[in-house]
């Protein structure tokens, strides 16, 4: 609250009144989010201690038991391999759109937007026509000659990856292209100036200056990733699960509460590890736009 | 500049990303053919063309319950969310405290939790809460994953405010309440306007919560999306992406134009 543009001292009273409107303000939706929000949360860290037993057992049985382990694994690697994926062609994207002509820039920017509004499930629904075993794309290989049997580009890691990878472009895109908008377009062609190669002046000079965008953006992609459920469910076909579609198996099939929540407490717990580091990084204000 | 768009290197990166524009926009546009198949599964048409996948959708009392269901909680958890976080914008843009800084996390919280998280925890106390299955149950929980993006949005608009007006209205006597309504409100209607929109969106998409939190009473757009990809593959869901792709289409040339229209506003005289 800055106090030197308030009314004179008569006022005093009034600004007492201004402030706990302000806080209400501030307030009410809080605990709006508290109660429908946050306690929910809560339920699940405290049910992952109490069901069936009070205790750490379920989070002893995320490292003892094979079948976690395995979703885990599968998880952790898929994660790591389409967020990198997706951060690589995501920076290639957002520098080829914040370095091409005006002209071109607004329709790159509407293909990027589209792709990141369009359903999840219209686009799942989409690979699988494409891709599943008498889909477009092993008819048409198979038409030409190209393969005798059709191939199996879903329902395995690949399709998983692939849908992920589909998906979080655009999520990659988006930060980067901010961050890269504020970086002064006069360093590269001064690096050029004194000597530097196209690719040295890249590397050395822009590279390092995209750095904050780029760990944001990497760590936004991860966290989404972590938590993906339709995509794995739909291309995976139960053959590489990750862990929210096993969370919501274990609730659903197995009633499984106390296993199925401690293992989305864990989530929740990295998560928020991860946003915890990148908050040392970039700050929210920025990086919500309510600089 | 001119160094770097004219290069060899730069122009091989453009083709790059001209790509990978296609590998993110082509493989949607398989639903167009498929949805004007003449049968009964998933197909290409093969000469003939129909629309009955098209009547389906509007005819079939699921699909059109699904339609029916996805507004009327989309609306509602929008109109909540915009309540909420516009409060909240407004009142952190006023304090900008560290306790201010603490509450804008909480409020930006429901953005970034995976889904499956919240839907547990949801489940539970919903059922607690009496509200399985219900509307004013699935808007709650969706205005909760809206209330972020209103936050955002009204903040963005709020930091350009000239917070002298508001000063000026009190100071000629008005009271904190009419005037945030007479200076504040007019300003930021953008923003809100903006954050009702993704809010709208989110709740229309939205399917993991709403698997967990609904039944058979309310049937929102995704879950029968969701249940005609599981169970039996149907054509008529390629052509509800149609019609879902030209609405995303025309929503974000719209937000261009916007967009656009609100830039050559700030340039010009105030």
């Amino acid at each position: 609250m800055s106090g030197a543009a308030l009314p004179a001292a008569p006022a005093l009273p009034r600004m007492d009144r201004t402030q706990l409107i302000v806080w209400a303000m501030a307030l009410l939706p809080i605990v709006v989010l508290c109660v429908f929000y946050f306690y929910p949360l809560m339920r699940v860290l405290t049910i992952s201690v109490t069901e069936p037993e009070f205790g750490l057992g379920n989070y002893r049985d995320i490292f003892t038991s094979s079948a976690v382990r395995r979703v885990v694994q599968t998880t952790l690697w898929i994660c790591v391999v389409s967020s990198v994926v997706s951060l690589f062609f995501g920076y290639l994207l957002a520098y080829a759109i914040v370095h091409a002509a005006p002209s071109w820039q607004s329709w790159m920017l509407l293909a990027v937007l589209l792709s990141f509004w369009v359903s999840v499930l219209i686009r799942t629904f989409s690979w699988i026509a494409l891709l599943q075993t008498r889909g477009l794309v092993n008819e048409t290989l198979q038409v030409i000659g190209l393969i005798d049997e059709p191939i199996r580009f879903i329902r395995n890691p690949f399709g998983v990856i692939l849908g992920m990878v589909h998906y979080m472009i655009p999520y990659a895109v988006l930060p980067l292209m901010a961050n890269m908008r504020t970086i002064d377009t006069r360093y590269v062609p001064a690096a050029r100036g004194l000597g530097a190669s196209p690719f040295g002046a890249f590397w050395r000079v822009f590279l390092p200056l995209s750095l904050p965008g780029l760990i944001s953006a990497s760590i936004l992609v991860f966290i989404f990733s972590i938590g993906f459920y339709i995509t794995p469910a739909l291309l995976g076909g139960g053959r590489s699960t990750m862990v929210a579609e096993y969370i919501a198996l274990q609730v659903n099939e197995t009633l499984a509460w106390g296993q199925g929540t401690a293992l989305a407490s864990s989530m929740l717990i990295l998560v928020f590890a991860m946003l915890v580091v990148l908050g040392r990084i970039v700050k929210f204000r920025t990086m919500f736009g309510a600089a | 500049m001119e160094r770097l768009r004219g290069g060899f290197g730069f122009a091989f990166t453009l083709c790059l990303a001209w790509l990978l524009i296609a590998f993110l926009i082509l493989p949607l546009l398989i639903v167009v053919p498929i949805s004007f198949t003449p049968e009964r599964y998933l197909s290409l048409p093969e000469g003939t063309y129909s629309l009955r996948h098209y009547e389906t959708v509007f005819t079939d009392r699921g699909w059109r319950k699904g339609i029916f269901d996805s507004t009327v909680v989309a609306l509602g958890a929008a109109a909540l969310a915009i309540v909420m976080g516009t409060l909240c914008a407004i009142g952190l843009w006023k304090l900008s405290s560290r306790l201010g800084e603490t509450i804008r996390i909480l409020a930006l919280t429901p953005m970034i939790v995976p889904p499956i998280v919240h839907a547990l925890g949801m489940y539970r106390v919903w059922v607690d809460y009496g509200l399985i299955d219900t509307y004013s149950g699935l808007i709650l929980a969706h205005a909760m994953k809206g209330i972020p993006f209103v936050v955002i949005s009204v903040s963005a608009v709020l930091s350009n405010f000239d917070p002298r007006l508001e000063q000026a209205a009190r100071s000629l006597g008005a009271g904190p309440l009419t005037a945030m309504r007479l200076t504040i409100l007019p300003n930021i209607w953008p923003g809100v306007l903006a954050g009702g929109v993704f809010a709208f969106a989110i709740s229309w998409d939205e399917i993991v919560v709403a698997l967990f939190l609904t039944r058979r009473r309310v049937d929102t757009l995704p879950r029968q999306i969701w249940d005609g990809i599981q169970d039996n593959i149907s054509p008529a869901v390629a052509a509800v992406g149609v019609l879902l792709i030209l609405a995303t289409i025309l929503a974000v040339l719209g937000k261009m134009a916007w967009d656009r229209r609100m830039a050559a506003r700030a340039r010009g005289p105030a």
